[in-house]
């Protein structure tokens, strides 16, 4: 598939996809970490990130730090995944978990629809903290780029030091087994749910700041990130942290090369493709061990 | 029909019929197309009830359906002169099928919420490839036909009126309707119930429970294909937007608020949120997703049945 396409478009193709990839893997290890403790399909996911990307925007805007703008965003979405879990999923644990997809389908519409009523109907982007470049090849790369994807990949090594060595991380790993048993042993579950929920809404909100400076923030990103955080989620392994983090640079490196030979709104085909691949030949997952 | 087919049952069922036979003739003209509207969107919602309410299989990927539907009528109203409506009807419900057949061969290896998500994932191929494929599908902009006339070949051929419209579609609305119960209450309805209620124990008892899902995807997407076929030939136009998830989503939330497994129920669902969009949209103008969305997920919480639950059992003498 690569010819004519010299060596060096490939190099940066690859740059590129994994900078793409860790963002995503932000995304995806939040959806999964929600999915493997609660049983419970965040349609909404791709929303927060959305809602974390235009609170990025409006503190930016207001105190002029990238840095703070991401914290900011990513307390107050976690905030706001906590209400929302306690006032609508809450009420649902136990049912079938078709039920969650429902609920959180509904909280997908409300959300995206109050972006554009709080923040209007035009897209934000927002400035690079570091605006320095180097030369890869013949093009000035931004270290941004590269700074976001290290930055990711610190939030998901944090995030997994926290579930092996924390209390709360204990806990939540104890209701991932067996959640009637973690009750019986004194964890407050219905605590946890939400707190892992918070966790996961904070770093969809962390992901859409840092896409922010690259893509910038509009309201319709949120279906695309769900979709996107989806395949990447089937793919690697429905609840597989590991798997999904895997998944997610392999879907963005596809795409990124499929973008050389195609437009990029036809490269997102790829991945539908290694969807279907995954679906066929390995349903529980690319980047988990063969089950027995 | 049946045994135990109740008298209740018919009674009901010609009085809703007639009702809605007589509407585009008491109604003005605004609410004559919206009273159409319903049908159209409620044999999409009923179309996934089968898979739904029935199977137990919540579909996120209907729009995929129910726009080939209109892209196939589309073709059939652009590409053959003059446009013939069975044309178009034959078109879309080929345009469905194929790719019912694609969905149901690979959606139908996962369960429960992996089959939603491959069963959206695959609408949004189909959508990009619509949207992209601008020389033929005329890209975002979609097509635009002329309406076909209503004939029956050899025998007459008229304009559609509005009230004429109303009627071929409320005719092809209730054949559906019985057609989709009938299958419904056949031994093969049952076991699509089986399933619902357990899977392993009726893949134990030896029934090859993959082909009876396959058959029932394909089922609902002929229907859903119908449905927007139906749509086109209302309209004059297919848009990529109808092929967008958000419409998958719309027919979902017409079960959960009708009540699904009752097929009646989804057609009220979307009555219902058809017009609780029209009445909350006079407030809350674009936004009115804010209200219906909260209205939604408090019925996902506390009237998991739907607005029609209680009838279940009596709509299924």
């Amino acid at each position: 598939m690569s010819v004519g396409i010299p060596l060096d478009q490939i190099a940066i193709q690859t740059v590129n996809g994994i900078v793409n990839g860790m963002i995503l893997a932000l995304v995806a290890s939040g959806l999964t970490l929600i999915f493997g403790i609660m049983d419970v399909v965040n349609f909404a996911h791709g929303d927060l990130v959305m809602l974390g990307g235009f609170t990025g925007a409006s503190t930016l805007a207001l105190t002029g730090n990238f840095w703070l703008a991401l914290l900011v965003a990513a307390l107050t979405i976690a905030v706001l995944g906590a209400a929302l879990q306690a006032s609508t999923l809450r009420p649902l644990l136990g049912r079938d978990p078709l039920t969650t997809i429902l609920a959180t389908f509904g909280m997908s519409l409300v959300l995206q629809k109050y972006a554009i009523w709080q923040w209007g109907p035009s897209a934000r982007s927002l400035k690079e903290p570091i605006t320095g470049q180097f030369t890869l090849f013949y093009l000035q790369y931004p270290w941004y780029r590269v700074a976001t994807a290290v930055l990711a990949a610190a939030i998901i090594g944090g995030l997994y030091a926290f579930l092996k060595y924390g209390r709360y991380g204990i806990w939540i790993r104890a209701t991932t087994q067996d959640r009637i048993m973690a009750q019986a042993m004194g964890i407050p579950v219905p605590i946890v749910h939400t707190v892992v929920f918070a966790i996961g809404a904070s770093m969809a909100a962390a992901s859409g700041v840092l896409f922010g400076p690259l893509g910038g923030v509009t309201q319709n990103m949120g279906a695309d990130f769900t979709l996107r955080a989806f395949i990447v989620v089937v793919v690697g392994g429905m609840g597989n942290l590991g798997g999904s983090i895997m998944a997610s640079i392999f879907i963005s490196l596809l795409e990124a090369y499929a973008s050389l030979v195609v437009s990029p709104a036809q490269a997102v085909i790829v991945s539908f493709m290694a969807l279907i691949l995954t679906l066929l030949f390995r349903p529980t997952g690319l980047f988990v061990p063969t089950p027995k | 029909m049946t045994r135990g087919s109740s008298t209740g049952y018919w009674i009901g069922f010609t009085v809703v019929l007639a009702a809605l036979a007589a509407a585009p003739l008491v109604l003005p003209p605004f609410w004559q197309r919206f009273a159409t509207e319903i049908l159209v969107w409620g044999l999409l919602a009923m179309s996934s009830d089968i898979l739904i309410g029935y199977t137990g299989m919540v579909s996120f990927g209907h729009s995929a359906f129910f726009g080939l539907g209109m892209y196939g009528a589309a073709a059939a109203l652009l590409s053959v002169k003059p446009p013939n409506l069975w044309l178009a009807m034959l078109y879309g419900l080929v345009g469905a099928a194929i790719v019912a057949v694609f969905v149901a061969y690979f959606a139908t290896r996962l369960r429960d919420i992996y089959f939603s998500i491959t069963t959206l994932v695959f609408s949004q191929i189909f959508y990009v490839i619509i949207f992209t494929w601008t020389e033929v599908t005329g890209g975002e902009n979609g097509l635009t036909f002329s309406q076909p006339l209503l004939s029956i070949p050899g025998i007459f051929s008229t304009r559609f009126t509005i009230e004429t419209l109303h009627w071929f579609i409320l005719g092809v609305v209730t054949c559906s309707y019985l057609l989709l119960r009938r299958i419904t209450q056949s031994p093969f309805g049952r076991v699509l119930q089986a399933i619902r209620e357990n899977e392993p124990r009726t893949r134990a008892i030896g029934y090859h429970v993959e082909r009876y899902k396959m058959v029932a995807v394909m089922l609902s997407g002929l229907f859903a294909g119908a449905a927007g076929v139906l749509y086109a030939i209302q309209n004059k136009f297919a848009a990529p937007d109808f092929v967008f998830f958000l419409i998958s989503g719309e027919t979902v939330i017409f079960n959960v608020m009708g009540g699904a497994g009752t097929l009646v129920g989804p057609v009220a669902g979307a009555a219902f949120f058809l017009l609780l969009r029209e009445g909350v949209s006079r407030f809350f103008t674009e936004y009115y997703l804010i209200p219906v969305g909260i209205i939604f997920t408090l019925m996902v919480i506390f009237v998991p049945q739907g607005l029609l639950g209680f009838l279940r059992r009596r709509l299924d003498q």
